[in-house]
């Protein structure tokens, strides 16, 4: 496996309560990843540990690597900014910032002085919205406050503000559990779209999405990873006896 | 609601009563010889407001000048910098600060900041900053605008640093994460996506503090000098609204029309405080709602 992630020995703790414990796993480059398990099973904390999210808790402590490419992500002469520029979130709900439409997606390529004049930058948040489907939208629109889109509209506005900073890694925490059904298809369909150019890990909590979405699989339950393999083998054929039950239904 | 009225009622019979007492003034001067009249000489009939509004607002906005710009820092490391452990003890602080009694500044100021303006920033401002308007040092004494402008700055700090505080905790940290996940850093995220939410109620924070500081009384009072005259300088001394106030009430009211004077100075007082409160709170209430 041509492996693009590789957490070694991950620990994380929030104080004194151990969230993760002992995480080893490889994430495939270009393809699907899906984290499925229980409410409260660490998958919100794996799914942060790989954009340094963690550390804006206080009191959380981390020990292990995450291999980014063979580089640790934590290692200290690793600028963080860089990290997360690199490993971009969908978080749960829609969060557009308090700017217009046009400005939320040039936001992140504004910071990091992507583009030479304005010109470029209208193009690229044209090119960006495209990509996340939302352009045909709101193209009339682009100055208007991002808040009102749609739930649905603004989720995908998220996609492309993540996208324009050019992402090799995209990670989605159950980025469609406050969509409606057809907002829900949309960003699927758009994480299978983009997935054949982006290293993709999505955490959810419906097994019909994971069956719909995933290439490979992680299956977590209390802070461990109980089983991970290629998605048919996962789903087919379970080793472990908790994961059995957990697609069947069992809790 | 008749509870809630109750406010609204008192201010409005204060300034009613205020208004009937000082009628006698204000039906025998115009109100523009009252306002800008600069010589205050009530035994002779002349009642000039000029030089003790000029002296309030001066005082006021040296001290909120001073306060503001660490204000706003302390203000933006707490909400954004600091552990939470740092917060849960610089909460009580403030508290504590806010809670010494006026004239606890008023004797700091006067054992510690008016020698401190004569023996140092005169004769400093004197040999470098001589040249600038309002920093000529006409009077050898420390009692000035500058001294009551640093008591008042320290006094009004913690109100000024909790509200403002207060106001950024109520921005979402949703934000905050949406814009640090493209890899902006932590000034980048303040600057371009939370002071702008936030502006107007750093505003009203500021101005709340103001009308704090022009209604102080007693700390300014022990510092200013309290001198009737158009001050020209911040080494000069001044005479305060407040001030003028409470060291006149009930003395010399012998003097025909002095009573109705004073309870003018007093409805001048009000009617600004008033505008000021109302508008910040105005402001705030969008925020906390
Ligand atoms: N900030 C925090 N402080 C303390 N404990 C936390 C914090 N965040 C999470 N935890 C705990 O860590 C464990 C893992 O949480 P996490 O959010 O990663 O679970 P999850 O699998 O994402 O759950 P869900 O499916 O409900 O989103 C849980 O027991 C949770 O209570
Ligand atoms: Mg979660």
């Amino acid at each position: 496996m041509n492996s693009h992630i590789q957490v070694r020995n991950l620990n994380v703790f929030y104080g004194k309560q151990q969230a993760l414990k002992e995480i080893n796993i490889e994430i495939p480059r270009q393809q699907i990843t899906v984290i499925m398990g229980p409410s409260g099973c660490g998958k919100t904390t794996l799914l942060k540990s790989l954009n340094r999210f963690l550390e804006l808790t206080d009191g959380t402590q981390i020990s292990g690597q995450v291999l980014v490419d063979g580089q640790d992500i934590y290692a200290s002469a690793v600028d963080v900014t860089e990290v997360r520029k690199r490993v971009g979130l969908l978080a749960q709900r829609p969060t557009p910032l308090p700017m217009s439409i046009y400005e939320n997606v040039s936001y992140g390529m504004y910071i990091h002085q992507m583009r030479k004049d304005k010109r470029e930058y209208k193009d690229a948040v044209r090119h960006y919205l495209e990509l996340a489907g939302l352009w045909e939208e709101v193209k009339k629109r682009m100055h208007d406050p991002a808040t009102s889109l749609s739930i649905g509209q603004q989720q995908r506005l998220c996609l492309a503000r993540g996208l324009a900073v050019e992402p090799e890694i995209i990670l989605g925490d159950e980025p469609t559990s406050a969509l409606d059904p057809i907002s829900s298809q949309h960003i699927e369909k758009k994480l299978l779209e983009l997935k054949s150019q982006y290293t993709t890990v999505v955490v959810t909590h419906t097994l019909r999405q994971a069956k719909r979405l995933a290439e490979h699989v992680i299956f977590m339950y209390l802070g461990e990873v109980v089983e991970a393999g290629p998605a048919q083998e996962v789903f087919n054929h379970p080793q472990q006896e908790r994961t059995r039950q957990y697609l069947e239904g069992l809790f | 609601m008749v509870i809630t009225l109750l406010p609204l009622f008192l201010i409005s019979a204060v300034t009613i009563g205020l208004l009937l007492r000082s009628w006698p003034i204000l039906s025998a001067y115009s109100l523009k010889e009252l306002l800008f009249g600069s010589i205050w000489k009530p035994s002779q009939g002349l009642f000039g407001f000029w030089p003790f509004i000029v002296g309030t607002f001066w005082v006021t906005v040296v001290g909120v000048g001073l306060a503001v710009p660490p204000c706003l820092l302390v203000s933006i490391y707490l909400a954004e910098y600091a552990h939470a452990f740092t917060r849960s003890i610089a909460k009580p602080v403030l508290d504590l600060l806010a809670a010494i009694p006026p004239v606890v500044y008023g004797v700091w100021g006067l054992l510690a900041i008016v020698p401190f303006v004569e023996t140092f920033l005169a004769p400093f401002s004197k040999r470098w900053l001589a040249f600038l308007p309002f920093m000529a040092v006409n009077s050898p004494t420390g009692f000035s605008i500058l001294a009551g402008g640093i008591v008042l700055a320290v006094m009004i700090a913690p109100l000024v640093i909790s509200v403002v505080f207060e106001i950024f905790a109520t921005v979402p940290n949703d934000l905050r994460f949406a814009s640090l996940a493209i890899g902006a850093t932590r000034w980048e995220t303040i600057r371009r996506v939370v002071l702008p939410q936030v502006l107007p109620g750093i505003i009203a924070g500021i101005v709340l503090g103001a009308s704090r500081a022009f209604g102080e009384t007693i700390a300014v009072l022990m510092v200013v000098g309290n001198v009737p005259q158009v001050p020209g300088s911040l080494f000069d001394a001044a005479y305060p609204l407040p001030a003028l106030i409470a060291n006149n009430y009930g003395d010399m009211m012998s003097i025909p029309l002095y009573d109705a004077a004073l309870l003018c100075a007093a409805l001048i007082l009000l009617g600004v405080i008033l505008i000021f409160n109302i508008a910040a709170t105005l402001v705030l209430k969008r925020f906390m709602k």
